[in-house]
């Protein structure tokens, strides 16, 4: 497990110009059918929207996968986001994380995921194991 | 001012419902599922792939990624439309008042031990909070649900609470 002291941080690029493709992965994989996600027509005409844009719990996953890859697959005992702007096709979405506090073998870690335009799409906390 | 504006969204309804414990339902965690999930998000670590790699780190077979438990795929007799089921949309009973506009606004993951494949979770899960809120999107009903799921050794492994916004 990765030694974390308070003010280290780590970047990784976790998707470049999402696709439908991206997001029906996704949508087959949680068994999140929401038409919203997947069907243009139906995210214009029932909600207003432009077309499809992906699940929040995709970017949470992908948030996920920037700790995981630097901390280990489960490192984490606390993992809470916020969904803070919509995804788009076209995305490309960069995860940041910074620790903040190491107590008790327990680093907290700020995690904010970006746009292309720099624009925080998730933000939230994790907690993880230092040991 | 109309009434429609100053009216509560929480309907008698929906407050009797607070804290009430879902039926039961079984998540049984599989090696198909936990690569399916990792492969959607972009993990590239084999533990996640390969029950080899997985047993050689430590686990019992592929772990569980974070973010795995958010939207699994439940019974769909009970969660999919083409069934005539409901959409997997979070228990309990819908605002008076037409807010059709859902947004995920939050997950937050708490866990206690790794999730690995061949684990039988259970979930359960209540309606811990609504609160009406009016922001740039308009007027909001946001829900919190928290749902916890028990190993088949008995052990709370996580809890999860999910904020659900309709505008």
């Amino acid at each position: 497990m990765a030694e974390l002291k308070v003010g280290d941080t780590h970047e990784a690029v976790m998707v470049e110009n999402i696709t439908r493709t991206h997001i029906v992965k996704y949508a087959g994989a949680s068994g999140d059918f929401n038409p919203l996600h997947h069907d243009d027509e139906a995210a214009k005409n029932m909600a207003g929207y432009p077309g499809v844009f992906a699940h929040g719990m995709y970017s949470m996953g992908l948030t996920g996968r920037m700790l995981t890859d630097w901390l280990g697959p489960t490192a984490l005992t606390n993992f809470g986001v916020r969904f803070t702007k919509q995804v788009w096709p076209g995305d490309t979405l960069t995860s940041r994380a910074e620790v903040t506090d190491v107590q008790d073998g327990i680093a907290t870690i700020k995690v904010v995921t970006v746009n292309q335009d720099g624009e925080s799409v998730v933000e939230g906390e994790a907690k993880a194991k230092t040991d | 001012m109309s009434d429609a504006a100053t009216e509560s969204l929480i309907t008698d309804e929906m407050r009797a419902e607070i804290g009430k414990e879902s039926e039961p339902w079984t998540c049984e965690v599989d090696k198909t599922a936990v690569r399916m999930f990792a492969r959607a998000v972009g993990h590239t670590d084999p533990v996640f792939y390969d029950e080899a790699e997985a047993k050689k780190a430590g686990y019992r077979s592929l772990p569980a990624p974070p973010g795995y438990l958010g939207t699994p795929v439940f019974d769909p007799r009970t969660s999919d439309p083409t069934f005539g089921g409901r959409r997997g949309s979070g228990p309990g009973p819908q605002p008076s008042r037409p807010l059709k506009r859902i947004l995920n606004g939050g997950t937050e993951i708490e866990h206690f031990d790794d999730i690995c494949a061949g684990d039988v979770l259970t979930a359960k899960s209540h309606i811990a909070s609504y609160e009406e809120r009016t922001g740039s999107i308009g007027e909001m009903l946001i829900t919190t649900t928290k749902t916890t799921y028990t190993n088949q050794d008995g052990k709370v492994v996580a809890v999860m609470t999910g904020t659900g916004i309709r505008y």
